[in-house]
């Protein structure tokens, strides 16, 4: 009985012990790092003020409603170079992760360069390829366009290969079995199996992309990204609330049907 | 051609019992459903791809010219107006703000999760954190931080509370939903038991959910380090962002841009190749 107590403390102490020895190791890289950062920890409590201060300065008034017109006309532009790149992007990399994935491969250098490939595609940063780009493209849709797609060509190569490999190679065995060819087995055996998963993955990356579109905006200076800039650093903050309350609608709303797609398709 | 006069018709008979056909194509909801957003997708981006084309714009210029700097970018690395030191402190600076607000961003996201998930929280507080939360994901990274830098001024302090707000909404949204996914048994044995729910959180819900917490904050440091680079270059929040920024549109050195990165692409490998390790230990449990 007494052994058992005993048991039972050195468990919890044992326990306690060890998330003592977590806390403090993680307290002290939270002060390392922001000592390494010039990050200071009250700052923290003076969240509250930024809210504040978007409440005050943010709220759209009536000479702001006047931007209505120009705000929608980009924020419909950067939804579209949102999608088109996704949908671009989508159909190359289904392209080369059937050609790269380890399942379904004609060589495997083949299956390392398509990996190779798709690792620096999305590893550079989204930054450096909308610079790169706007310097040869100048400034227009089409930079956006090109940045997005091949950060996003990465992406979904990835993605789209871990897929086709979690398909097995048992099922394509059997078709080829039955005496089916290397297309067939692409077209009757592995795309409807696998049509929902890449479904799902090509919504998520259209949610992200309408995000990050504000972003590359903001660098190449086009669409909504843009103008929240020009906006806010001429101190027209009425305006940019209105930029900002439409990209929160315009996200929302991305999120809600993608949603409600993935419920259909589940 | 010879008809016979009267064409015997012989009676087939009709088999009996239930009649079973094979489905050659599923026409279900879920079919449909693709077919449908496909057709969507494809009908926005025919449509939409040739507008994008610019008037008075020489694609085969800009490719070019394009190609160009690629090649200058990933053969000709070098540095003229930075030294390797202070990129190697930026990129250090811009790994530091990663981890950072990563670390606030999950211990405050965990508490929120907490008051959002299923198993604990009663349905009012579960919508209104929930819907919160979406608002605060719907606007980009960037635009927070620009929004801090006014109130707190251009610095480290409003690039972490930026990237900050971002994560904990991330956070709290993926934790919640891996809460859920705890069977409800546990959760009710130790209520019949009589455990308080402070107990029930640390004795069950915590233990059982540590891999994928695990998992979910390091991808959200992925995230957050391209956040970091992002929010220097836009922001002006000093790391290796905006030294990337300065190369690219004020220098116009490709040359450096390519060892910046180089340098981004070395540790955004390093940190492919962790999470891909940890999802290997965590798939072979």
């Amino acid at each position: 009985m007494n052994s058992d107590i005993q048991q039972v403390t050195t468990f919890f102490n044992k326990k306690r012990f060890r998330l003592t020895v977590l806390i403090l190791i993680l307290g002290m890289a939270y002060v390392g790092a922001s000592f390494g950062l010039g990050f200071q920890t009250q700052s923290l409590l003076g969240v509250q003020d930024g809210m504040i201060w978007l409440l005050k300065n943010f709220v759209p008034n009536a000479t702001s409603n006047g931007y209505w017109s120009e705000i929608l006309q980009q924020l419909y532009r950067t939804f579209l170079v949102a999608v088109t790149s996704t949908t671009c992007a989508a159909v190359v990399s289904l392209f080369l992760a059937i050609l790269g994935a380890k399942t379904l491969t004609v060589s495997k250098a083949l299956s390392w360069l398509i990996r190779g490939f798709s690792s620096l595609m999305r590893n550079i940063p989204i930054v450096a390829w909308a610079m790169i780009l706007l310097f040869s493209f100048k400034q227009n849709d089409l930079t956006g366009f090109l940045a997005l797609f091949f950060m996003t060509l990465g992406f979904l190569t990835r993605a789209f290969m871990e897929t086709i490999e979690d398909f097995g190679t048992e099922k394509i065995q059997a078709l080829q079995a039955t005496g089916a060819t290397y297309l067939q087995v692409i077209f009757q055996g592995l795309l409807p199996e696998v049509a929902v998963a890449l479904l799902t993955w090509v919504l998520y990356m259209i949610e992200n992309n309408v995000r990050d579109a504000t972003l590359v905006g903001l660098l190449t200076g086009t669409g909504i990204g843009f103008i929240f800039n020009l906006y806010f650093k001429s101190l027209r903050y009425g305006a940019a609330g209105l930029v900002v309350l439409s990209v929160i609608i315009l996200v929302v709303t991305v999120e809600l049907i993608s949603n409600l797609v993935g419920r259909l398709l589940a | 051609m010879i008809k016979p006069d009267n064409p015997v018709t012989l009676p087939t008979q009709a088999p009996t019992g239930p009649h079973f056909s094979i489905p050659l194509r599923f026409r279900d909801r879920r079919r449909v459903t693709i077919l449908l957003t496909l057709m969507v997708l494809s009908v926005i981006t025919l449509s939409t791809l040739p507008l994008m084309m610019p008037t008075d714009f020489k694609l085969s210029e800009a490719v070019v010219s394009f190609l160009e700097n690629i090649k200058i970018m990933f053969l000709q690395p070098s540095l003229t107006n930075t030294s390797f030191m202070s990129l190697l402190i930026a990129l250090g600076q811009s790994i530091l703000l990663a981890f950072l607000t990563t670390l606030i961003g999950s211990v405050i996201a965990f508490f929120f999760a907490l008051a959002s998930t299923r198993r604990l929280a009663p349905t009012a507080l579960i919508l209104g954190i929930q819907s919160f939360m979406a608002v605060i994901r719907a606007i980009p990274t960037v635009l927070w931080v620009l929004i801090y830098s006014v109130v707190f001024g251009l610095g480290a302090n409003a690039a972490v509370i930026g990237i900050t707000f971002h994560s904990v909404a991330y956070l709290t949204k993926v934790y919640a939903d891996s809460m859920d996914e705890l069977s409800p048994d546990i959760i009710d044995t130790m209520q019949a038991m009589g455990l308080k729910k402070g107990a029930i959180i640390r004795q069950a819900v915590i233990p059982y959910l540590i891999p994928s917490y695990l998992s979910w904050t390091f991808i959200r440091f992925e995230i957050n380090f391209a956040d970091a680079i992002a929010v220097g270059a836009a922001a002006g929040a000093g790391g290796i962002g905006y030294q990337l920024f300065m190369s690219s549109s004020f220098y116009f050195n490709f040359h450096e841009v390519g060892v910046m990165v180089y340098l981004i692409m070395a540790f955004a490998i390093v940190l492919e190749v962790i999470s891909y390790r940890l999802r290997m230990m965590t798939n072979s449990h």
